[in-house]
């Protein structure tokens, strides 16, 4: 323990920029950033699904409300979709007597519903052009066989409809890390705006920003390989045997 | 009279699709061991005929029976429709079809595609569904294929699979919607044979088929369709032997 502490106040030895307190900052903006993206992209895709399917409806009432919220979603910038919640909330009659203030009032929860918000609405039409990408053949199957449309959703069309979109969604996944920047433009502490702080502090944008940038590049690797795996272990049957 | 129930009867069958009436009127009666094949040019409604009596078609006319129990029907807004959902769930799960192309779940191995229904539909135990589906496979000769999936099987490996996985419903009725179609000639062979098993050992069969070999040999009626409705049907050895429409000669004759 010893050694490794000897060993990096050795590498921070000199450097005016990369001290103990200044990487603190960045640890706590990296654990601010993990637990903002993963929240929401959790919770979008618990919204997604449902929505996803009901998506397909035959009932318009039920299609097009969905519709709508993916098109205005999808539609306007997230960072816009940002300050509408952030600077709006305030303006909620009665919000502020209401026992959400305390949550609401800090910056990370109205964060956390834009990027929830958005990220449910990209996920439910990949997952909706994934379940209409269904093989007719395979319902067909499915319904000769006797199964009623809610066994077949949940054993034929969403395990393949899940499987297809894996790829799509772990773009989204990437895009809600990268997207999760703008999250400093309400003064949220997160990976950015830690380098923001840093950058301000000691004037070096280079360092301040090279390093977060060097931050996000691993966690974009590490996703990468995550969803690799998955695909690897979930698309068995879309590789032929070689 | 307790006469034993006939698994499947179908009467006066019609259906059209928007201006074109493609069924005008067709019944059938598959007794227990019956071996009926449905043979026809395209689009003399064969198949639609076949998926009308697993209700993948909806008719617009006719009664369809199983066991003489009648399935409901109620007229709707968009045309005619079962009358309960259950009843026609219930139905299916005793007819199985097997699809001209194979039609295999592609997310699951074929082990996995067989004990599927039978698991999910009928309530059956998994560990007993396993054990049924591994001496379906041998008996189709993919005892080595069970854990891959359809894609990396070929046609015919996918069509006999297929086959097992309509076994494995213990169906009291096959349906067969042109399984030798989309095959390769060297591998139609595999599937008529184990088709040809099934009708040997009693299994009430429904066949669509271009195979007059088989209409010949294997089964107990033929129906001749033309234009939705029956040109000529019998026993077929009367019937492909010695056809009496002018059509039905020259839709068997040599075409080449």
């Amino acid at each position: 323990m010893l050694d490794i502490s000897t060993w990096f106040n050795d590498i921070l030895a000199g450097n005016l920029i990369f001290t103990a307190q200044t990487l603190g900052y960045y640890w706590e903006g990296l654990v601010t950033t993990t637990q903002l993206v993963f929240l929401s992209l959790v919770i979008g895709l618990v919204m997604a699904v449902p929505l996803a399917v009901l998506r397909g409806s035959k009932h318009q009432w039920i299609r097009l409300p969905i519709y709508l919220y993916t098109y205005v979603f999808r539609g306007t910038p997230l960072l816009i979709q940002l300050y509408i919640i952030y600077y709006g909330v305030v303006f909620v009659d009665g919000i502020q007597e209401s026992f959400l203030w305390p949550l609401l009032r800090e910056a990370f929860y109205p964060a956390l519903i834009a990027f929830t918000l958005n990220t449910a609405a990209y996920t439910t039409e990949i997952f909706h052009g994934a379940i209409k990408a269904t093989a007719r053949g395979e319902i067909e199957a499915a319904r000769a066989y006797g199964m009623s449309q809610n066994l077949m959703m949940r054993r034929i069309i969403l395990p393949s409809a899940f499987r297809r979109a894996l790829p799509a969604y772990g773009n989204e996944v990437i895009f809600m890390l990268h997207a999760s920047a703008i999250a400093s433009v309400v003064t949220l502490m997160d990976l950015t705006g830690a380098a923001r702080f840093v950058y301000a502090r000691y004037y070096a944008p280079f360092e301040a920003f090279l390093f977060v940038a060097a931050i996000y590049l691993c966690l974009t690797f590490a996703i990468l390989y995550f969803f690799r795996f998955l695909e690897k272990k979930l698309l068995a049957h879309l590789r032929p045997l070689s | 009279m307790a006469a034993t129930p006939i698994p499947l009867e179908v009467r006066n069958i019609k259906k059209r699709f928007g201006e074109t009436e493609v069924l005008k009127g067709l019944s059938l009666k598959a007794h227990k061991g019956d071996v009926i094949t449905l043979i026809g040019a395209s689009g003399s409604g064969k198949s639609t005929f076949l998926r009308c009596m697993n209700l993948l078609e909806q008719p617009d006319e006719g009664d369809l029976l199983l066991h003489g129990e009648e399935i409901r029907f109620k007229q709707t807004r968009y045309g005619r429709e079962p009358a309960d959902w259950k009843q026609v769930v219930r139905m299916r799960a005793k007819l199985s079809m097997v699809f001209q192309s194979f039609n295999l779940w592609a997310h699951m191995t074929l082990l996995e595609n067989i004990i599927e229904a039978p698991v999910h539909v009928l309530g059956q135990p998994k560990k007993e569904a396993i054990e049924h589906a591994r001496a379906l496979l041998e008996r189709v000769g993919l005892t080595a294929r069970a854990d891959a999936y359809p894609a990396q099987m070929s046609g015919g490996q996918q069509q006999r699979g297929a086959i097992a996985r309509a076994l494995a419903m213990n169906p009291e009725v096959m349906l067969f919607d042109e399984p030798t179609s989309a095959l390769d000639p060297e591998l139609v062979g595999d599937v008529l044979k184990v088709m040809r098993d099934l009708a040997d050992e009693g299994r009430t069969m429904v066949v669509v088929t271009h195979e007059m070999g088989f209409a010949r040999d294997v089964s107990s009626q033929v129906i001749y369709l033309h234009q939705g409705l029956v040109e000529e049907a019998g026993h077929p050895k009367e019937v492909l032997n010695n056809p009496q429409s002018p059509r039905l000669k020259q839709f068997l004759a040599p075409k080449y």
